[in-house]
This record gives structure tokens, C-alpha cells and sequence, in this order.
């Protein structure tokens, strides 16, 4: 009986196919925006975690600013960091690695008559150790050109596409404002940050060059630092926080005006970025399998009214109210079953392409499809549920006599 | 329990709709019985209460007051699902509009009774043929209702009656619609399946030409049975 009932409403559905298709369109667009939607965010957190787990959890990043002001009134103002902390660091920490400064600015580059904005940065060869970037073509930062602030550079891949196309970079003379300075070396292209930047648009100088040639000042903005395998980062941080504090005249009564953070505080912030947005727009979208729902409803209520003398020949031939009932109700679930296999197929076709687009996995989950296919059956259970009751309740004779 | 229990007795009938002033009486105290194996048509007047009997007979509508009982059983006793499953299992109902399914095929439409019977597909589908071959419609099985003619339309919404073997087949005006040859063919399917399988066949209609297929003639008026006997013809006549 069961499968008969289904048969019944699978007929039913395909003898008025368009309108079929017309009510499953929002249930389609619904399931299709809160899948695609889903997935991407999940997406992007999975490119978080991996970017984290690229950096290694042992990496603290020390910056400029207070981490948790305690209302107004706590000055603190955002005092640059110095070279000699990088060294202080290094020296007073015992489970520090390394250390390395880092000063960022913005300008354009010049080669020829190319020309490109893009970042530019001031720091060392523990830099791109710390954050383990390997050089592919040319070489690092000689000591002496580090100590002297020679005007030499490391480019990013996309700067290197973007001003020297097919040609050889190494050795080649730039222009970054007023400074005229050798490309030594090229990064390895490392595709876009968890935030969706290009990571690759970046100028590497040595620092004490940026800071003469370039900002004209001795600050430094960010310190990244590496703990010894098998320490604690938490005692790090705790330690790191105690000598920053004394070496900014902190007094007990005043607040950080640094912050420290390691790895995962800031993959647990991107990714809380991410969940929100995800959850916003997800909500955005539950609202349309809503309208949708209430779509199938629509059509139902009409087609109970437009089929009210199949239903009274249904009753005469023996047909119980139940029976009636489980006809509609099933077509209605079926209906937005369908549709929501649609929206399924629709929504993960979607987020390939998006997640493509945006250069981030594509990582499709069985539960939020799951959840997705059970949701539009729900829908089809709720809204079938009004117009199958109203059929059931027909009056026979009244149906027989409707035109 | 008496030995001869009439397949269908009213006792006392009465069918009232609005109330006070507006107070239409359809069927006015009708003692009516009718025994298995009869074929009985019944006449009267736009108005006298015919069917309004047929739908009370069945089982569709409920009398204001009064008993019916179908095969000894109070009707009034039954709630609705119970009430499905003795049209389901005893009652095959023939329209003047025919009221097939539109757009579903001759077979379908037969075999409709017996999926609620929860008959298994393939006996289902032999039930149907057969059906069918009874009202002489072999090789139009697969036709939709509007490929076929008045008369064959009227023979499928016949084969869809007997299909399920009920007791009784109620006919509600079966050649209202149709020319007069078409409803000769009717006629001797209505005539053919009470004299060859037993069943009982209870039919309203105006045309006297249609009632003298049956061998017992209830002349209503005014929701009241005005006559009752054989309908030869002149005795028919008022």
C-alpha cells in the first residue's frame, strides 16, 4: 500500500510537471544556498587549521596594541616594538627559538616600465624560517647585508609574474620609491591566507633597510617568534609577556599595550569570523526553504481544490480519509524531497566552483546533507500535512458533485 | 435473526436538509427492502427523493432518523472508516457522469477499487482484464477516458463497479448521458451481470425504455414510495 501511495504521488507529480518544477523551485534555491553556503564555510576553516598546522602550533606572534582594553579611559596607546626587543627576546627567553622582526608598509614597485602595488616588508632570514618559506630561485639575505641594510630584495610570486613576466628576476634592479635595489631571491608561491589575501604580492627587504630607506623610522610592528620544540608556548607567552612589560616601563596598575597570541588563538578567531558569517548567511538561507515550504503549500491547497471530484470517486470506490491523506501527504513529501535532492546536487555544484574560486578546499560533509535531505522532507511533512487533511475530510457527495 | 434478511432494508427512512420554514423533506418515511439477486429501478420526478436514496443506500450520506440496514447490519453503528470499507468490499457505484479518473488509463481506472483492497499488482491487473472483457472492452485498455466514447466510458466506470465483486451495483442515472443505442448496451451489460453472476443492481432513472430491464419498479414522490411492482409497461405509468 505503501509503495502504491508512492506510485500515485510520483504520477500525480509527473502528470503536471511544470507545475511541479514551479513549486520546487524554492525548495530547490533553499537547500541549494544553505548547502553551498555550508560547505564553503566549512571550507574555510579547514584552510585555517591547515595554514595553522603550515605555520606549527609553536608560533607566537607579539603585536602592537592592547589585547583586552577594560573600557574607556585605559590608555593604551600603540608603542611600535624595536629591534633591541627582537635581540632582548632571543637572549632572555630560554625556551625561544628564534625571533624575528617584522615592519610592514605599501608602496609601488617598479621594473622597466612595469609597475605593481603591493606590500612590502621589513624583516630577516628568521623570518622566513619562522614561518618555514623556502627561497626557489637565488638565495636569502646575506648577514652583512642584514647588518648594513644593503638595498637588496626577495620577491613574492605574484610581484615576479606582475613585473617580470617569463623573464629571469635574479639580479635584476628595482625601484620601490626612491630606492633602487637588486632582486637576490624568489619565494615559493603559497596561494591565498585563511582572509583571502594573495599572500605572494609581497617585497622582502632586509629590515634596517626598510626602516632607513623606506619609513625613515626605527619601529617595528610584529615580532614573530618560534619556541623550542617541547616547551611550553603557554610558559613562552606568560614569560615573554613579563619582559615586555618591563622593558615598556608597564606599571602594575596598567594594561598590556601588546598582545601575544599563538596559533591557535588566531586559527580560533578566523575560524570564529568564519562560523558567524557562515551561520548569517545560513540563516539567509533557511528563510527561502521557508518561503519555499510554504510554496508546496500553495500548491497543494490548489491542487486538493482543483482534484476535489478525483477525490470524491477515491471515497466511493472505498477509499478511507487516511488513505486520502497519505495520498497528498506523501506527494507533498515527495515533491520536496525531489526538490531538495535538486537543491543538494545544485548546492554542492555551487561550492565547488566557489570553493575553486576562492582557493579554499572543497569539503562536502554527509551531515549537512543529510541534514539538508531530512530538513526538505520536514518541509514536505509540515506544509503537506493542511492541504492532505483538508482533502481527507471531503464530503463525498459534495466532491462527486464538484465541477 | 430472521432466515430471510433483505440484502437492504429501510425502516422508516427520513432525510430532512435546512430547518423551520426552509425545511426540505427528500425522503419522507420510506419502509423499502430489497432482497439479494433483484434488480430493481427506481423513478419519480426531479425532487421525489431518488438520490438521496441511492446515496443513503450507499452508504454515502446518513439518514435524519429511521434505520438502514445493509445485510442486517445498522449503518448508523458504522463511523466513517467503516463505512469506506463496506462500499470498498460490498458496493460498486456506477455514475451518469461516469467519473473516471481523467487522464489515467482504462486498466487504471479499473484496478483503482482493488489498490485499496490491497490486492497484490499482478492479480490485480487479471482482475482488471477481465473486468473489462465482461463489458466487451478488450483493446481499449490502455486508452485514457477522453480516446473513448460516451458509451465505453460508461463501461469502464462499470468494470471499475464490478471489478472488486461487490453485492450490490448502485447505478445513478448509468445512461443519462449517452444515445439511445449506447444505452442498450448498457442496459444488457446492468441486465447480463444480474442474471449470470447474481448481483443485486439498483439503478435510478427516468427513461421507461431503461426501466423495463428490471424486473421491479419503485415509483417515488415526494420523498415517498408511491408504487411498488412489476414494470410492465403501462402498469408503470401514473
Amino acid at each position: 500500500m505503501i509503495w502504491e501511495t508512492f506510485r500515485l504521488a510520483v504520477q500525480a507529480i509527473f502528470r503536471n510537471a511544470m507545475r511541479s518544477v514551479l513549486t520546487v523551485l524554492g525548495i530547490v534555491i533553499g537547500v541549494a544556498a544553505v548547502i553551498a553556503m555550508l560547505t564553503l564555510g566549512q571550507g574555510s576553516s579547514s584552510q585555517v587549521t591547515a595554514d595553522v598546522e603550515k605555520l606549527g602550533t609553536n608560533v607566537l606572534m607579539l603585536m602592537q596594541g592592547g589585547g583586552d582594553q577594560r573600557g574607556p579611559g585605559s590608555s593604551t596607546v600603540a608603542r611600535a616594538f624595536t629591534l633591541k626587543d627582537v635581540d632582548a627576546i632571543i637572549d632572555q627567553i630560554g625556551s625561544v627559538e628564534t625571533a624575528a622582526p617584522y615592519a610592514q608598509s605599501t608602496t609601488t614597485g617598479v621594473y622597466g616600465a612595469e609597475s605593481t602595488s603591493t606590500s612590502i616588508v621589513g624583516t630577516d632570514n628568521r623570518y622566513l624560517e619562522v614561518v618555514d618559506w623556502p627561497i626557489v630561485m637565488g638565495r636569502s639575505f646575506l648577514s652583512s647585508e642584514e647588518r648594513s641594510g644593503k638595498p637588496v630584495c626577495i620577491l613574492g610570486e605574484t610581484v615576479r609574474q606582475n613585473l617580470f613576466g617569463n623573464t629571469n628576476p635574479i639580479g635584476e634592479m628595482i625601484r620601490l620609491k626612491s630606492l633602487t635595489c637588486e632582486v637576490v631571491g624568489l619565494l615559493e608561491a603559497k596561494g591565498a591566507s585563511s582572509f583571502g589575501s594573495d599572500q605572494d604580492d609581497v617585497i622582502s627587504l632586509p629590515v634596517k633597510t626598510f626602516q632607513r630607506r623606506i619609513m625613515g623610522n626605527n619601529d617595528i610592528s610584529m615580532i614573530f617568534i618560534s619556541v623550542l620544540d617541547g616547551q611550553s608556548t603557554e610558559r613562552a607567552m606568560v614569560e615573554i609577556e613579563a619582559l615586555m612589560r618591563e622593558r615598556r616601563r608597564i606599571s602594575e596598575s596598567e594594561n598590556d599595550d601588546f598582545r601575544i597570541m599563538d596559533m591557535k588563538q588566531i586559527a580560533s578567531l578566523l575560524t570564529g569570523i568564519t562560523n558567524i558569517l557562515t551561520g548569517l548567511l545560513s540563516a539567509v538561507a533557511a528563510v527561502s526553504l521557508l518561503v519555499g515550504g510554504i510554496g508546496i503549500m500553495n500548491i497543494m491547497l490548489v491542487s486538493v481544490t482543483e482534484r476535489t471530484r478525483e477525490i470524491g470517486i477515491r471515497l466511493a470506490v472505498g477509499a478511507q480519509a487516511n488513505q486520502v491523506l497519505m495520498q497528498f501527504l506523501v506527494e507533498a513529501i515527495v515533491l520536496s524531497m525531489i526538490g531538495g535532492f535538486v537543491g543538494i546536487v545544485l548546492g554542492l555544484a555551487l561550492a565547488a566552483v566557489g570553493a575553486n574560486l576562492m582557493m579554499i578546499p572543497f569539503v562536502p560533509s554527509l551531515v549537512v546533507v543529510a541534514g539538508a535531505f531530512l530538513f526538505s522532507a520536514a518541509v514536505g511533512v509540515i506544509f503537506g500535512y493542511f492541504p492532505a487533511r483538508r482533502a481527507a475530510k471531503l464530503d463525498p457527495i459534495e466532491a462527486l458533485r464538484h465541477q | 435473526m430472521s432466515p430471510k434478511t433483505a440484502l437492504i432494508e429501510f425502516r422508516n427512512i427520513a432525510k430532512i436538509y435546512g430547518h423551520g420554514e426552509g425545511e426540505v423533506r427528500a425522503l419522507d418515511g420510506v419502509d423499502l427492502k430489497i432482497e439479494a439477486g433483484e434488480f430493481v429501478a427506481i423513478m419519480g420526478p426531479s425532487g421525489s427523493g431518488k438520490s438521496t436514496a441511492m446515496n443513503l443506500i450507499g452508504c454515502l450520506d446518513s439518514p435524519t432518523s429511521g434505520d438502514y440496514l445493509f445485510n442486517g447490519v445498522h449503518v448508523a453503528s458504522l463511523n466513517h472508516d467503516q463505512r469506506a470499507l463496506l462500499r470498498r468490499n460490498y458496493l460498486g457505484f456506477v455514475f451518469q457522469g461516469y467519473n473516471l479518473l481523467a487522464r489515467t488509463s482504462a486498466l487504471d481506472n479499473v484496478e483503482l477499487p482493488l489498490i485499496y483492497k490491497g490486492v497484490a499488482r499482478v492479480e490485480r491487473r487479471q482482475t482488471a482484464l477481465e473486468a473489462l472483457a465482461k463489458v466487451d472492452l478488450q483493446g481499449r485498455e490502455h486508452h485514457d477516458p477522453s480516446e473513448l466514447s460516451g458509451g465505453q466510458q460508461q463501461r469502464v466506470a462499470i468494470a471499475r463497479a464490478l471489478v472488486g465483486k461487490p453485492d450490490v451495483i448502485l447505478a445513478d442515472e448509468p445512461t443519462g448521458n449517452v444515445d439511445t443505442k449506447m444505452s442498450r448496451e448498457i442496459m444488457e451489460v446492468l441486465k447480463a451481470l444480474n442474471e449470470e453472476d447474481g448481483m443485486t443492481i439498483v439503478m435510478v432513472t427516468h427513461e421507461e425504455d431503461m426501466a423495463e430491464y428490471a424486473q421491479r419498479l419503485i415509483y417515488m414522490v415526494d420523498g415517498k414510495v408511491e408504487r411498488d411492482g412489476n414494470p410492465v409497461r403501462g402498469d408503470s405509468r401514473r
